[in-house]
């Protein structure tokens, strides 16, 4: 719906009355509209950009992308640009780097528009969504196993300084497919994160051979801080059109949340609002979901857009408003632990907080297998007994414990060894799903109430005892991608007959080329 | 810029003002917009907001300068576009058809806003509620010449699974007398059904301003419970039809599907479903669920009898705080036909953050954590409208020999999201004051995977008198007692925790190793339920009681053979233990009758042990 069609003349202004943190107030200005975009001129005459935060009378605030450092109030200007901020979308935008306002910035060909969208977006017609239920292989044990990811969901990491939330991430792109083998298109929207780790990023998608499928956002610390307040909007909308208009799979990456919400509150704080928690602004929940909310699937679309953001807990604290009130926006939560991390353990995923409220719709027979869901409980509930033991074990010491809840104290070590810290390798569903039965033998039968159905099916016997230690075991690098190719083959044949829209079709093959 | 066309909302034709008198906008912040040159404008008064009509409420006048909460994305607005007002406050539109309808926050049906703007929510528009094209087939009840009064039943049409009874507005109060009635036959719900002798003409449907609760007769005494087929709630924390729950949680621990699993097993005629702020796939999972699922009672499709209100996070924020309303005068209608209705709110945390988003951008002076001062008020004005009462006119009904209605219900129970999980915060206390159960879910119960996380310690209910009669009468005259021992048998874990935490299981007492063994047989075997099983998902309250029943007896049998020296170990090496836990999955019929065999069996062994 075209709300805004911009006008054919724009006044310049260069009547600003203050400048504020990151705002300027423009007086005497005629007509402004609420969330328009402004071209400010600076006294040397370079360009910045703006939007209005709030209009009264002829009185607008506006909020300065680039920072209002060297802004004056005699010769600068703001021109009124009449319309809200957009972003040109394309296809052509795969394999770009662009700056956190989606100009590109890798000296690459001016793209060629195929829409201009609104970067706020509208929000999805609940009755017009489509229930996510598609199993997302990530390779990963910690989430294909306990949180299984599917197709439309928005599931953030928690992390904290110094824990590697950037390799899971990396991890996850590399590895992730659906079981049609359609590959994922990845938009990634790096927000204040520093240029080692953006060149991180790119590097792990060069190595994976994946950067054609890649739009880069970057919206790097040292940038403005401000900009990343479009930074995943942009993102966003370029995810929207690449899901819903060209039908594609789009893997979502936004890294750092946390730093956006600083940006959102930097500006509340230049407008002198009333602070909600810890200073952040009241309508936080507000803004956040209108990030997360747009992730999912449309009914009629063959798209999806999945979200994975990266949200870092200021001093490991995940009742943090902004860890808080992302986790009652998306669908669970992968949360990393320092414990972990500092026994050597990678990926140190603390499965105990950990939730994928998806899970359910997205595993079981003809998706991952019959026994999944069984399974993962009774993981977790063996996990959860085995670390409430060890707190036991402090005061008590192991001695004084029964035999059975020993055998779960070792459940839990092999547990975190084995199934959590898998290092940077990727695993099947049924390795996975295997290894957990393997995990479950340390403890006494009797105790696996919530698999009842399935031991008889799944339970090792004796003799299977080398075959379900060598899936255990990680398999060299040759061997994985020798094993995932003929899988992904296999997936892809299987799925030949599955419709892909034509421009998808280009892309992978402009992928392959 | 082009204007959209102008569409007046349709309960309002009459009272638009005209482009002479319309305001102008002098300041825009966010959804709040102010404009000047509003004489005449009422609070609360809904108004059409700049060129693109977009539906905004008064909230604050001064002078002729109103402030006004905008229901849609204010993006691109213009100081000085009009303002114009309707002259009404905000009001649903009530009738039949509501019954499987979901709107957003306004009423606005979501199948005509995708029909009209596609996948996304586009602005500006304003919908019927109801389908002018249905017809209702519609029996008159009354007759000609009948004395009118608020309430009065006119007739019926059926609804999915129920009656609807068409009735005579609150407003019109004692009126006359019937001058004219349709005859049996197919109607729409705009066409004119009844003519009074003072001319007034009724059809099959009424409006009503959602902020104002709809009048009744009288409020009754609650006493029957509200029956859930949840275990830990019908059993340990049960509440009253009419009563009002809040269910306070972090993030993870259940509240959605608990409040899904109440909607989808609750023992009441109607459900009204609020999501308020939530996510946009929860309302596609329940729109795709209930579809699909049977009503228990009536054997029809779930949706047929509920009404979803969906106004997810990313909507417009003061649609979301109308939302709550919308769905609690929904809800109020079909109490005033005599129908136990239960009202989900998920979640109400969401409708505070609302409240205190639209403070923030009044500037008000801040109450607790950014709060408007007024918090309590609203909440406590909120979760009064529910309650079990006798209907508006159904006592003159009875007095001129028409069909009794009987009562009618609103049952609440609100989700509350506290931040941070810290039930400190003024959503919860304030929540706290004015409802009758706490059911508080526990982030330690669901790391664990214990579901529902309902803690056992922090809940409490304040219905247990008022209910307790109608479970001896109707389920077994020693409910009370059997529900009082196990939870103090769970107490009673509690403390032996502490001792186990400092000198080690093996160090208890025999018997109260095995009062441990009994604890845990009540948190797995029965208070744990799988909201995913076929079977488990819903608890019929008599197997309720058969289950705990069994679990308390064999405690019992435990303790007397402990006495008698037999190791608790010798007990458990019994099959007993897995036959009690596979009851919850065994389908109810069979599950009773395979109690009335366990129960001696349990005995026969365990007496039947040898000491040693």
């Amino acid at each position: 719906m075209a709300r805004f069609i911009a006008p054919l003349t724009t006044t310049r202004y260069s009547t600003l009355e203050s400048v504020a943190g990151p705002l300027i107030i423009v007086q005497g200005v005629s007509e402004a509209a609420y969330d328009e975009v402004v071209e400010i001129t600076m006294p040397d005459g370079t360009i910045r950009s703006g939007q209005v935060l709030e209009v009264e009378g002829d009185n607008a605030v506006v909020q300065v992308y680039e920072g209002t450092s060297g802004i004056d109030v005699d010769v600068t200007s703001a021109r009124f640009m009449g319309e809200v901020a957009r972003i040109n979308v394309s296809v052509e935008l795969l394999g770009r780097v662009l700056d956190g306002t989606g100009k590109p910035i890798d000296g690459g060909q001016p793209i060629m528009p195929e829409e201009r969208r609104d970067i706020n977006g509208a929000p999805i017609n609940p009755i017009r969504r489509d229930q996510p239920s598609d199993f997302i292989e990530t390779g990963v044990s910690a989430i294909d196993g306990l949180n299984t990811l599917v197709r439309g969901q928005k599931l953030p990491i928690f992390t904290a300084s110094g824990l590697p939330a950037n390799e899971l991430a990396a991890l996850i792109v590399r590895q992730a497919r659906v079981l049609s083998g359609e590959e994922f298109a990845i938009v990634f929207g790096a927000m204040g994160i520093t240029n080692r780790e953006a060149s991180y990023f790119v590097q792990s998608f060069e190595e994976s051979g994946a950067l054609d499928r890649v739009v880069f956002f970057r919206n790097l610390a040292d940038d403005p801080t401000v900009e990343r307040i479009l930074t995943p909007r942009c993102a966003l909308t370029v995810a929207e059109y690449l899901a819903f208009t060209c039908e594609m799979q789009v893997l979502v990456v936004l890294s750092d949340m946390t730093n956006y919400c600083e940006a959102l509150r930097e500006i509340s704080t230049a407008r002198e609002e009333v602070p909600g928690r810890r200073g952040y602004p009241g309508y936080l929940y507000t803004d956040l979901s209108t990030i997360y909310e747009r992730a999912g699937r449309i009914k009629g679309s063959n798209g999806s857009i999945t979200q994975l953001p990266i949200v870092s807990m200021p001093d490991d604290d995940i009742t943090h408003p902004i860890p808080d009130l992302t986790g009652y926006i998306t669908e669970g939560q992968i949360v990393l632990s320092r414990g972990l991390h500092r026994r050597g353990l990678f990926p140190p995923v603390d499965a105990l907080p950990c939730l994928s409220r998806l899970m359910n719709s997205g595993i079981g027979p003809g998706k991952t297998r019959e026994d999944h869901s069984a399974l993962a409980n009774q993981l977790y509930s063996a996990y959860a007994h085995g670390t409430e033991l060890r707190r036991l074990v402090a005061i008590i010491g192991e001695e004084a414990l029964s035999a059975t809840d020993r055998s779960f104290l070792r459940f839990a070590d092999a547990f975190e060894g084995e199934f959590i810290a898998q290092g940077a390798t990727g695993r099947t569903i049924t390795e996975t799903l295997d290894l957990g039965w393997k995990l479950l033998t340390i403890l006494p039968i009797e105790e696996l109430k919530r698999v009842q159905n399935f031991i008889d099916k799944y339970y090792p016997k004796e003799g299977d005892d080398a075959e379900t230690s060598s899936a255990a075991k990680p398999e060299t690098k040759e061997e994985r991608d020798a094993r995932r190719l003929n899988e992904r083959a296999e997936a892809a044949s299987k799925a030949s007959d599955k419709v892909v829209s034509p421009e998808a079709r280009t892309i992978v093959n402009r992928g392959g080329q | 810029m082009s204007p959209q066309t102008k569409e007046a909302p349709p309960y309002a034709e009459d009272t638009v003002a005209s482009d002479e008198d319309s305001g102008r906008i002098i300041r825009i912040t966010g959804p709040v917009v102010v404009a000047e040159h509003m004489t005449g404008s009422r609070m609360y008064d809904i108004v059409r907001v700049g060129n693109e009509s977009l539906m905004g409420e008064i909230i604050k006048l001064l002078e002729d300068t109103a402030t006004i909460q905008v229901y849609e994305e204010t993006s691109g607005l213009h100081v000085g576009e009009p303002v114009t007002s309707t002259g009404a406050p905000l009001t649903v539109e009530l009738g039949p058809g509501l019954l499987t309808s979901v709107y957003d926050g306004i009423q606005r049906p979501l199948s005509f806003l995708a029909e009209r703007s596609g996948d996304f929510i586009g602005r500006g528009m304003s919908i019927d509620p109801l389908s002018e094209d249905t017809t209702w087939d519609w029996t008159p009840v009354a007759a000609v010449g009948d004395e009118v009064y608020a309430g009065k039943v006119l007739g019926t049409v059926p609804e999915g699974p129920l009656v609807h009874r068409i009735m005579v507005p609150p407003v019109h109060g004692a009126a006359g007398t019937i001058k004219s009635l349709a005859p049996a036959g197919s109607y729409h719900i705009h066409d004119v059904i009844a003519t009074l002798s003072d001319g007034a003409e009724l059809t099959m449907t009424q409006r009503w301003p959602v902020r104002e609760g709809r009048p009744y007769e009288r409020k009754l005494d609650p006493s029957r419970p509200f029956v859930t087929g949840m275990r830990v709630l019908d059993t340990f924390f049960p509440i009253a039809l009419g009563g009002n729950a809040i269910i306070p949680g972090g993030f993870g621990t259940g509240k959605t599907v608990t409040q899904q699993s109440l909607a989808k097993w609750a023992d009441v005629d109607i459900i009204v479903y609020v999501g308020c702020g939530e996510r946009g796939n929860e309302m596609t999972e329940v729109l795709s669920e209930f579809p699909e699922l049977e009503d228990p009672r009536s054997g029809a499709p779930l949706m047929e009898r509920t009404v979803l209100v969906a106004n997810t996070s990313n909507m417009p924020v003061a649609a979301r705080e109308a939302s709550i309303y919308v769905g609690i005068t929904l809800a109020e209608y079909y109490r005033d036909m005599g129908y136990s209705v239960a009202m989900m709110a998920d979640s109400t945390s969401r409708w505070g953050e609302a409240l205190r988003e639209v403070s923030g951008r009044l500037e008000e002076m801040p109450g607790e954590e950014g709060y408007p001062a007024y918090l309590a008020t609203r909440l406590a004005a909120f979760y009064e409208r529910c309650g079990l009462v006798v209907p508006l006119g159904s006592v003159a009904d009875e007095s001129h020999n028409a069909e009794a209605r009987g009562q009618g219900s609103v049952t609440m129970v609100g989700a509350v999201s506290p931040a941070g999980g810290d039930l400190s915060e003024p959503m919860t206390q304030n929540s706290l004051r004015v409802t009758g159960a706490f059911w508080a879910l526990d982030t330690d119960l669901a790391h664990q995977r214990h579901f529902p996380a309902i803690s056992w310690t922090k809940s409490y209910t304040l219905f247990l008198g008022q209910v307790s009669r109608w479970f001896s009468d109707n389920v077994a005259n020693d409910w009370a007692t059997i529900r009082e021992r196990a939870m103090a048998v769970l107490q009673k874990e509690i403390e032996l925790q502490e001792i186990v935490q400092l000198v080690g299981p093996d160090a208890l007492p025999e018997a109260e190793k095995g009062t441990m063994e009994v604890a845990r047989m009540i948190r797995e075997d029965f208070l744990q339920q799988f909201a995913f099983d076929a079977v488990d998902a819903y608890c019929p309250i008599e197997k309720q009681y058969a289950i705990l029943d069994t679990i308390i007896q064999f405690g019992d049998e435990i303790e007397a053979a402990i006495g008698r020296g037999v190791l608790l170990s010798t007990i458990l090496n019994l099959p007993l233990r897995g036959q009690i836990a596979a009851l919850k999955t065994t389908p109810h019929e069979e599950a009773l009758k395979r109690i009335k065999e366990l129960v001696p069996e349990i005995h026969n062994q365990i007496t039947h042990l040898e000491v040693g």
